[in-house]
């Protein structure tokens, strides 16, 4: 397994550093209703041919992250601060024609719900292969048969004929498949998955992750995978980023975070996650409280109107001072505990519970 | 594709039956007599009994209605009015024609008014609400929402006159409106139709304007829409080529609908312009509790209607691949 480094250096100009270097990133959107700070000074790093997990719950800003990545949002309603480092190139600041000819090539994304998010209007032949002509100047014929080869590639049957088919006439599983092939035509190095099995029953995302694998260990392609089921986390990710109203809280190998969680949050999602191994009836704990308004963010450690432990720390720390992401290394949390007392809650009442 | 004529061919005939039914029975709720029409001033009883007797109208309505159903196909003999061959549509209780060749001589000119005004409408107001999409909440944008306001509260009969009076007679920049049969001339049918075009397709043309603004933007924000995007698709080719694609449906659905209303801004129009259409055959048969011909006219509007409709939904199929003409 690749280790990765969760060290802080100066943004630019850059040496050699990770594949994909997630510096500060804020997104703010403004709304009717006031800013949605929808994602607050977060940072992470990717190892080209890992795979990062994200996790956290709805609305924590999973997919508003990673869509800073791409650039995909409105500008005109969008404010987006901090950097994105993919290799020597940066990309917030990054022109339009530029992301153009990164997107879907050097960098693609797969999204969750297949069917609303292949164009209805057009066959899956075509809208896999106008990515390869757009971003390689092939020709009809030349795309045409890349589409073929990447359908079969995926394990869509008689891909030559399936190539005229549009995608109401796929199943769940097999029009995930033609998301993965369209994403793949033109090897990107960066595959971006906004829960991409979350739609499908569970032996097809069985396959779809295992696609996943086998693509990444053939091509050294990088991956973030957003999800919310734990064990396609645990089964598929090197390294997690778990993420609270907009903010990472706790991050480290797949191992650290889910055998030894330091956040009192991540002990909670964990809790209230369902297991794939786990044998005991036990119910499911959501976590206490409501999900944090982005509007109006809690000031402080984000996660402390809900924490049944900041007594622990101290009078309000917890909810005036925002804590930051500690050690600068390894296995790190946002969490004003110490790691004695970390340990002592969670081998004491938390790992029963999972 | 065979199902689905003879499906929608055989619901036409039966909407139709219905309008015709109903129209026909609404008329005779009006307390008026037509053979009073037929009398004279000086009117003896007794001859407004033959009169009666001659129009058929001393049967019992449904036998009325039957008989002027089966003249459609089979013609028929009026005594009034002597052999009326199939299509017999009647004749004219006020003015003695024949309705189906009155009909026959007007369409041209409603078909004209109507789908000329269609062109216009679905053109401006489609590419002022494209504008007005991709320039989303920019000037252009709050321009092109605002005129539309404005146009959509400008009614044909006050505007009508106004074009008229600017246009045609301060400045002479085009003829007075009138109807050049086409296939005579047709610049001429082109230029003396222009006006009334314009005028009929105001209201319209504000109305497509801001739903094609309204449908791109909520396509702007689909899905798939983003997926293009996120492959690298130049914004041009994902404005133009997806969520373009996918507005072409509820605005397709909308014309649907709009047909009737067009019909009836014709009505507006062809008054307005003294043009001699269908619209005008309606009004004065209207006036003159002419029957046959309110009949006549009810008919072929709902027929054009339901023509129109049926070509949408090939339509749909065609913009839509998911849609199975069944
Ligand atoms: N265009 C937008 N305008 C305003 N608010 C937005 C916009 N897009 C996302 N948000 C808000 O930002 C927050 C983060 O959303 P995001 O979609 O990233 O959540 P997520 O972690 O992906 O959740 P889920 O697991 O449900 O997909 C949410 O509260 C959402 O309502
Ligand atoms: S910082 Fe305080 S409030 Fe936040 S998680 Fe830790 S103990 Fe709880
Ligand atoms: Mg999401």
């Amino acid at each position: 397994m690749t280790t990765v480094t969760w060290d802080r250096e100066p943004a630019t100009p850059r040496g050699p550093g990770p594949f994909l270097s997630v510096r500060d990133l804020s997104v703010q959107f403004s709304t009717e209703d006031g800013i949605v700070h929808a994602v607050d000074r977060l940072s992470f790093d990717l190892e080209k041919g890992t795979t990062l997990g994200i996790v956290g719950e709805s609305g924590s800003g999973k997919s508003v992250s990673n869509l800073s990545i791409l650039g995909l949002h409105d500008k005109a309603h969008t404010k987006i601060g901090g950097e994105i480092w993919l290799e020597d190139q940066e990309l917030v600041s990054a022109s339009r024609s530029t992301l153009e000819r990164l997107r879907g090539n050097r960098v693609a994304m797969i999204f969750q719900d297949p069917l609303t998010s292949l164009s209805p209007y057009h066959t899956v032949g075509r809208q896999i292969s106008e990515v390869f002509r757009k971003h390689k100047g092939a020709s009809k014929a030349e795309s045409r048969a890349r589409a073929i080869e990447m359908l079969d590639r995926v394990g869509i049957p008689q891909a030559k004929t399936r190539l005229e088919d549009y995608p109401h006439q796929f199943s769940g599983g097999m029009r995930q498949r033609v998301m993965i092939a369209m994403a793949l035509v033109c090897d990107p190095d960066l595959l971006i998955a906004d829960e991409p099995t979350t739609a499908l029953d569970v032996t097809v995302q069985a396959q779809i992750l295992d696609l996943l694998k086998d693509l990444q260990q053939d091509f050294g392609t990088s991956i973030i995978l957003i999800t919310h089921d734990l064990g396609v986390v645990a089964k598929t990710v090197h390294n997690v980023l778990v993420m609270y109203a907009g903010r990472a809280i706790e991050q480290g190998t797949v191992q650290q975070v889910l055998r030894e969680p330091h956040h009192p949050y991540t002990w909670g999602l964990l809790a209230s996650m369902p297991k794939l191994n786990s044998n005991v009836d036990l119910p499911l704990l959501p976590v206490r409280g409501t999900p944090p308004s982005l509007l109006n963010p809690p000031s402080g450690c984000p996660f402390h109107p809900r924490c049944d432990y900041r007594d622990l720390v101290g009078p309000d720390l917890c909810s005036t001072e925002r804590p930051e992401l500690s050690p600068a290394d390894g296995h790190r949390d946002a969490c004003y505990l110490t790691l004695a007392q970390k340990r002592e809650i969670f081998n004491g009442k938390i790992k029963e519970r999972l | 594709m065979f199902r689905f004529f003879v499906r929608r061919v055989i619901g036409a005939a039966v909407i139709l039956l219905i309008i015709s039914a109903v129209t026909f029975f609404l008329f005779y709720a009006i307390p008026r007599d037509p053979a009073r029409a037929f009398c004279g001033k000086i009117c003896p009883p007794q001859n407004l009994i033959l009169i009666r007797h001659n129009l058929g109208m001393d049967e019992p309505l449904f036998v009325q209605y039957w008989h002027w159903l089966v003249g459609i196909f089979t013609g028929r003999d009026l005594v009034q009015f002597g052999q009326c061959d199939a299509p017999c549509l009647g004749y004219s209780f006020a003015t003695q024609e024949s309705v189906f060749s009155a009909i026959i001589d007007r369409f041209p000119v409603t078909i004209s008014v109507t789908m000329g005004a269609a062109v216009v409408f679905l053109s401006f107001g489609i590419i002022t609400g494209m504008i007005a999409a991709w320039q989303q909440g920019r000037p252009l944008d709050k321009i092109a929402s605002t005129t539309s306001v404005i146009g959509a509260s400008l009614q044909i009969y006050f505007v009508g006159p106004i074009v008229v009076f600017f246009v045609v007679d301060s400045m002479g920049l085009l003829p007075r409106p009138s109807y050049i049969p086409f296939t005579e001339d047709p610049l001429g049918w082109f230029v003396h139709l222009l006006i009334p075009w314009v005028v009929l397709s105001i209201i319209f043309t504000a109305n497509y304007t801001r739903m094609t603004r309204s449908v791109m933007v909520e396509q702007l924000a689909e899905d798939y829409v983003r997926t293009a995007r996120a492959k690298g698709m130049s914004s041009r080719t994902v404005f133009l080529r997806f969520a373009w694609r996918g507005a072409m449906i509820p605005i397709v659905t909308i014309f649907g609908v709009d047909l009737a209303t067009l019909f009836g801004g014709a009505i507006i129009t062809e008054q307005t312009f003294t043009l001699h259409g269908i619209g005008e055959l309606a009004v004065r048969a209207v006036q003159n509790t002419d029957l046959p011909m309110l009949l006549g006219v009810t008919l072929v509007g709902a027929f054009s209607i339901v023509v129109l409709n049926i070509v949408v939904d090939v339509l749909y199929a065609f913009i839509d691949p998911r849609v199975r003409l069944a």
